[in-house]
């Protein structure tokens, strides 16, 4: 397995795309707002767009640096383009098909569920086919590095949790260094192993989703990492709520409807702390150590076992909450959305 | 108020049919002056037979020509942004808004005995004017614009994911230009290619000024009709019946075209597709 390793510098219009990063046998994702340089990012690995100076390296293949550029065809690179950017004018098949490796054709149609489709134009497939096939496609070449931008923006909200756990799937079964970038949070959080916010063409933080959650490094981190997701598999309950035991052991109770692999979303803000376990009518009551308390602006970050919550300071100086200290946290049902894993 | 609002419509009605009726009368004119019959032994004169000839050998090399070198001088100027290109793209389309007189002036200018590349190519043992050389490089001229203008709007058309897209699929330029930009253009390169077609079948004034008028050699349909009309109108409307359904097919060709390539599901009801895609 490689090791991606970039260090890059590039001119965007407002200011430097400016970044160094190793990516191993993982997915790492790249999140921050439009015009944070993300696709240029991407852009830049593959050959598209060219760096002002810096190094682009796969294992000890030098892509880019002062004297080598390959052009996009000669690096191993498997692009998912915003809009999977599938050829108009070609079968699913012929699209698939179009960068070679023609033994393994069949077997990806088969392994991605498009053999059916095999002969569709691109324009009479939903959105998450599109999606299969672009991955698929992506993949026919045996690239050693596989790089997704927005992999799921172009899907509405209804098929978007279906293809997101079908994508993290996938991604897991190739078993590829994986880039990707996305301006949703929780669809980094959802896919990587690892995510990267970028802010203006720097990379403010690098880290585990819950590490990010729990002491984002700035304000601007603290916005943009969204909500706990906080892995486990679900089961329906006789009252028609959803009951998730979660991988660190716990066991959470959530109004949506679920059932297998989940993970449940949390908004930190939405999380009460009390030393003693409150008689309220929350439905979870998760009780931990505090193992971090990061402020942010007029807030902290208090981490209790898998979950972050948001309070104020004050509210922190009334209940003298220090780390190790052994708390409850506290949500409702309805605070906790599931999404499909 | 509704008075005035219907007077509007009558007027909009009226110009409407005075424009079709104006356009449209020399047209019907042509095929009502002569009787079928007549036509198809109007076409059989010597004059008109080896008119024919001439204007489909010297249209087919010219257009062989302007697709060879306008397809990959489209594409470049359609992809690449550099200083200047406005004005490039500018000077290839003059030749759409020049007089054809002041064209054949200046393809004698240029390539005449006494032109411009005169003295090197009488060096070289070559004569271009009055030759069917001169009547190729006349249409050319004039034609070569209406395909590269249409040829350049069609692959700026294209997506440049797409292109991009092929390219980590491991194509090099040549092949994203081939499977790629040349296919997804490839309806509008046939209405340019249909437009131009139309052009150079009509092509007159540059013609005769650099090629001049010689039957059998450069006298073209365009040409003979009009040396046929004072001698044998019949023969020079029987040629002139002849282009106008050549012309009709070439523009209703051009106008289908785009239409039929992007929605094969939906033939005929593209244009409203095609502003989207």
């Amino acid at each position: 397995m490689d090791t991606l390793s970039l260090d890059l510098s590039l001119g965007l219009r407002s200011f430097d795309l400016e970044l160094s990063l190793d990516v191993g046998d993982e997915t790492v994702a790249i999140v921050g707002p439009s015009g944070a340089g993300k696709t240029t990012l991407l852009r830049a690995l593959a050959g598209l767009a060219r760096p002002d100076r810096g190094r682009i390296a796969l294992g000890d293949e030098v892509w880019f640096d002062d004297r080598t550029n390959l052009p996009p065809e000669e690096r191993d690179v498997g692009f998912v383009f915003q809009d999977y950017a599938l050829f108009p004018h070609l079968n699913v098949r012929a699209n698939v098909a179009f960068g070679g490796g023609n033994g393994t054709v069949d077997a990806l149609l088969e392994r991605f569920g498009l053999a059916a489709l095999a002969n569709e134009r691109p324009r009479s497939l939903s959105g998450g086919e599109r999606q299969r096939v672009a991955l698929a496609r992506a993949l026919a070449r045996g690239p050693r590095l596989l790089l997704l931008d927005e992999p799921l923006a172009a899907l509405d909200a209804h098929t978007k949790s279906r293809v997101r756990s079908e994508l993290r799937g996938h991604l897991r079964s190739a078993g590829l260094p994986t880039l990707l970038v996305t301006h949703d949070y929780d669809d980094a959080a959802a896919l990587a192993d690892r995510v990267g916010v970028l802010n203006e063409g720097r990379l403010v933080q690098l880290g585990t989703s819950a590490e990010l959650i729990a002491a984002p490094a700035s304000p601007f981190v603290a916005e943009f990492t969204g909500a706990n997701l906080l892995v486990g598999w679900a089961r329906r309950t006789a009252d028609g709520l959803t009951e998730v035991e979660l991988d660190s052991g716990q066991l959470l109770v959530s109004a949506d409807e679920a059932e297998g692999r989940v993970g449940a979303v949390v908004h930190p803000w939405d999380i009460s702390l009390a030393r003693e376990r409150p008689a309220d009518s929350m439905q979870n009551h998760v009780a931990g150590t505090i193992e971090s308390v990061v402020p942010v602006g007029n807030r902290l970050r208090v981490r209790v076992g898998p979950i972050t919550a948001e309070i104020t300071e004050r509210a922190a100086d009334s209940l003298a909450l220090r780390e190790g200290d052994r708390v409850y946290a506290s949500f409702k049902a309805t605070g906790a959305r599931l999404v499909s894993l | 108020m509704n008075v005035r609002r219907a007077a509007f419509s009558a007027a909009l009605t009226a110009s409407t049919a005075i424009v079709i009726a104006f356009l449209l009368l020399p047209v019907v004119a042509i095929f009502v002056d002569v009787p079928p019959g007549q036509l198809l032994d109007g076409l059989r004169s010597d004059a008109a037979a080896e008119a024919l000839r001439v204007t489909v050998k010297t249209n087919v090399i010219a257009l062989a020509l302007v697709l060879l070198f306008g397809t990959p001088a489209a594409y470049q100027l359609a992809r690449r942004r550099f200083r200047g290109r406005a004005l490039v793209v500018t000077l290839v389309e003059l030749p759409l808004v020049l007089p054809p007189a002041v064209a054949g002036v200046g393809l004698l200018a240029a390539f005449g005995t006494l032109g411009l590349l005169g003295g090197t190519l009488d060096a070289l043992g070559v004569s271009i004017a009055f030759t069917q050389t001169a009547v190729v490089m006349a249409v050319a001229f004039v034609a070569s614009p209406f395909y590269i203008r249409t040829a350049i709007a069609a692959f700026e058309a294209v997506d440049p994911a797409l292109l991009d897209a092929a390219r980590t699929l491991g194509a090099g330029p040549g092949r994203v230009f081939v499977r790629v930009a040349l296919p997804l253009a490839a309806s509008g390169l046939g209405a340019g290619a249909a437009l131009a077609f139309a052009r150079g079948v009509g092509e007159f004034g540059a013609t005769i000024m650099f090629a001049g008028s010689l039957r059998g050699v450069t006298q073209t349909l365009s040409l003979a009709i009009y040396e046929l009309f004072d001698v044998d109108f019949d023969a020079a409307l029987a040629v002139s019946a002849l282009l106008v359904v050549v012309s009709g097919t070439l523009l209703l060709v051009a106008k289908l075209l785009p239409t039929w390539t992007r929605s094969p599901s939906t033939f005929l009801s593209g244009s409203v597709r095609s502003t989207s895609s």
